[in-house]
């Protein structure tokens, strides 16, 4: 699968969604998917929840919490996977993960059932360009494409190698930032995807704080691609199992939608 | 499992054996190639070393002394200990070298924000101390778990101008305060310099503390020769991070051949027993993986998640162990063995009862594997133990733990 960001109706800036996956249980997890899927969403990134994510802010990190405590493992992220490349055969399906769990499972292991359950790419929040040597190599054999973050902080040199080997898109940071709601759009944003123009042709995803229409509406004009986070795990957060699809679908629709439709029974993700 | 991760043909910085790396976010990563550039810059400029080496010697007070424990040495009837003094430095404990050495360049790059993590305190203290001394902003993350059981290092801190921050995150220990240094790194990576306390984390870490620890080492292979004039029988350190560990073993690691090899013996925490969650001993029952920053031993489960520890100190409380340990371990050139925390606990009170010194709990550790050692060699042997720090810290856990409220 080419991970691709133009939805049935045209509608610009592509949108990628993050779920901690088994956050209100695994159920919950795929009927948010499906929901966010059908209004919209062009990516999934299935987050895989960790102990200890150095790089998320309290929202995920308290996802993370109760995605374990819930007894969610990585087999459980791949099976997930591999229901909704069945029932959504052409969504985008990123595994988002920390090293330490794609390691303990082994990663030749872990590539062969990524394949094997339809994922397109991989991305791992602590393993820059110079540690993915080995791994890439494996990815490649199993036709998974290797994502990297884009840092603000990252120097030209590094754009270049994160350009060289990355697949399917890049992954721009908005800010020098853990994850987590923010209310402007830094304006750090622009300046990275344009620096990683001069270095890539693939097409570039924005996250990081992104959680409000005016956001995504100034990513349109510049990048390819929103990445919706913690503003959808916080709506989860505050929803019910049962509610969180609707919730979640609703907040999609009015992302790409100015100005957002007011009165109704869902939080807004707002910070 | 696949556990080889290094390049086959390009073998990136910071490797010891298969251990080590960068394995940080993004955001992280153009700070931590300035910060490898500012301190290969440093080491190679006599007037950094000149103005450590003085701040060592009049502010931390180094040369520390080489003592002979007679009494313990007595009482346990075989090997003749030495303890190196590392308590006896400002600040209590060997944490200070590295924090000199690390203040000093934050103060080369420009960088006016410190901020640290700390578990017993130890190294929260020694980076307020420093802070203090050069007139910079410190803020301090400790676990609320560790704040409550090394009160005393907590005002010590605010006493200095750090302000303390408490982290309520997982276990409330010294892997936690790690992770919420690294998320304010994360946000404020341009203005800050993080002083990490052990020889942890992300290369060039691991390396540069193990350098501004080297000088325990240096002084006491001088000591030991100049009053033995030979070498010692092995030479043991407790290991947190393990940077009080590599400071004193480093400049013995090439003395592994024949009749004058020196054995090499790190003391984990053994808690309260061999039960994962009950211990921080990563080379008994930890396996290589990837935590903050780099690739080590960690104890985790099976799925890969980073399991809660145990120990009576909170220096030595932590699931992953600096990775140079790690190569030393598999080459077999270090042993690594665990004290429980009874174990170190009798230690402290022995050692606080035969010479007059009370150690700190994280120390008592490698008291406890010198007291079980010594009596199975011979008045020919010499051990030498790294004392890394006081226990006034500790006085609060040592009088509940030894009934010491009297009456
Ligand atoms: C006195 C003392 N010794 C040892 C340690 C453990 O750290 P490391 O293993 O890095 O020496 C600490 C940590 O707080 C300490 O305070």
């Amino acid at each position: 699968m080419p991970i691709a960001f133009q939805n049935a109706e045209g509608l610009k800036p592509g949108l990628v969604i993050y779920l901690t996956v088994g956050d209100q249980g695994l159920k919950t997890t795929r009927d948010v998917a499906l929901a966010a899927l059908d209004a919209g969403a062009d990516v999934l990134e299935l987050g895989v929840p960790f102990s200890d994510p150095v790089a998320d802010g309290p929202v995920i990190q308290r996802a993370s919490q109760r995605a374990l405590a819930a007894g969610t493992r990585l087999e459980d992220v791949l099976a997930l996977a591999g229901e909704l490349r069945r029932l959504r055969p052409r969504c985008g399906l990123v595994i988002f993960s920390y090293l330490n769990p794609l390691l303990r499972y082994g990663m030749e292991r872990f590539c062969e059932r990524a394949e094997e359950c339809g994922v397109d790419g991989v991305l791992a929040t602590d393993l820059p360009v110079e540690e993915a040597g080995p791994h890439l190599e494996l990815l490649r054999r199993r036709r998974l494409k290797p994502i990297f973050l884009a840092a603000p902080t990252s120097t030209d040199a590094r754009l270049r190698a994160i350009a060289e080997v990355s697949e399917g898109f890049v992954y721009a940071i908005s800010r020098t930032a853990i994850t987590g709601v923010r209310r402007e759009l830094a304006s750090d944003a622009r300046g990275l995807v344009e620096r990683l123009r001069r270095v890539t042709g693939l097409p570039i995803a924005v996250g990081f704080g992104v959680s409000l229409p005016e956001h995504v509406a100034a990513l349109a004009e510049f990048a390819d691609a929103a990445v919706i986070g913690s503003a959808i795990v916080s709506l989860i957060e505050s929803s019910t199992p049962e509610s969180a699809p609707v919730c979640v679908a609703e907040f999609l629709r009015g992302l790409r939608t100015l100005p957002h439709p007011a009165g109704t029974a869902c939080g807004s993700g707002r910070p | 499992m696949n556990t080889q991760i290094s390049p086959a043909a390009e073998v990136p910085p910071g490797r010891f054996g298969a251990y080590g790396g960068r394995y940080l976010p993004e955001t992280l990563m153009a700070a931590i190639e300035e910060l490898e550039q500012a301190y290969a810059e440093a080491g190679a400029d006599p007037a950094f070393q000149a103005e450590l080496a003085g701040l060592l010697k009049d502010y931390a007070g180094r040369p520390t002394p080489l003592y002979l424990a007679t009494r313990l040495t007595r009482q346990l009837g075989g090997a003749k200990i030495y303890l190196k003094r590392e308590d006896l430095l400002h600040t209590g404990a060997h944490k200070i070298n590295n924090c000199l050495g690390q203040g000093l360049l934050a103060r080369r790059m420009g960088k006016r924000r410190i901020i640290a993590e700390t578990g017993a305190g130890q190294h929260g203290v020694a980076t307020a101390t420093v802070c203090a001394l050069f007139g910079m902003e410190c803020v301090v993350y400790m676990g609320s778990e560790d704040m409550a059981r090394q009160e005393l290092n907590v005002y010590r801190m605010r006493m200095l101008g750090a302000e303390v921050r408490a982290v309520d995150a997982g276990s409330r220990t010294l892997k936690d305060a790690i992770s919420e240094a690294m998320r304010d790194w994360v946000t404020n990576v341009r203005t800050t310099h993080y002083l990490l306390g052990s020889v942890l984390g992300a290369h060039p870490y691991p390396a540069m503390v193990r350098d501004f620890h080297r000088v325990i080492g240096q002084e006491a292979r001088r000591q030991i020769l100049e009053r033995e004039s030979r070498l010692p029988t092995a030479v043991l350190a407790c290991v947190g991070g393990g940077s009080n560990a590599i400071g004193i073993f480093y400049d013995f690691i090439p003395d592994a051949q024949g009749d004058a090899r020196v054995r090499l013996i790190g003391v984990e925490a053994g808690g309260r027993g061999a039960a994962l969650g009950s211990h921080a001993a990563r080379f008994q029952g930890g396996s290589p993986g990837v935590l903050q920053g780099a690739y080590s031993y960690v104890l985790q489960d099976d799925a890969g998640q980073i399991a809660a520890t145990h120990s009576v100190s909170a220096g030595l409380d932590y699931a992953s162990v600096g990775p140079e340990h790690a190569a030393l371990h598999d080459s077999g050139r270090a042993e690594y063995v665990a004290a429980t925390d009874r174990e170190a606990l009798e230690a402290a009170l022995r050692l606080a009862r035969t010479e007059g010194i009370v150690p700190a709990l994280e120390s008592a550790h490698a008291v406890a594997e010198c007291i079980r050692l010594a009596p199975r060699l011979s008045p020919e042997d010499i051990l030498l133990v790294n004392l890394s720090g006081r226990g006034d810290k500790d006085m609060g856990i040592l009088a509940r733990e030894l009934q010491l409220g009297g009456g």
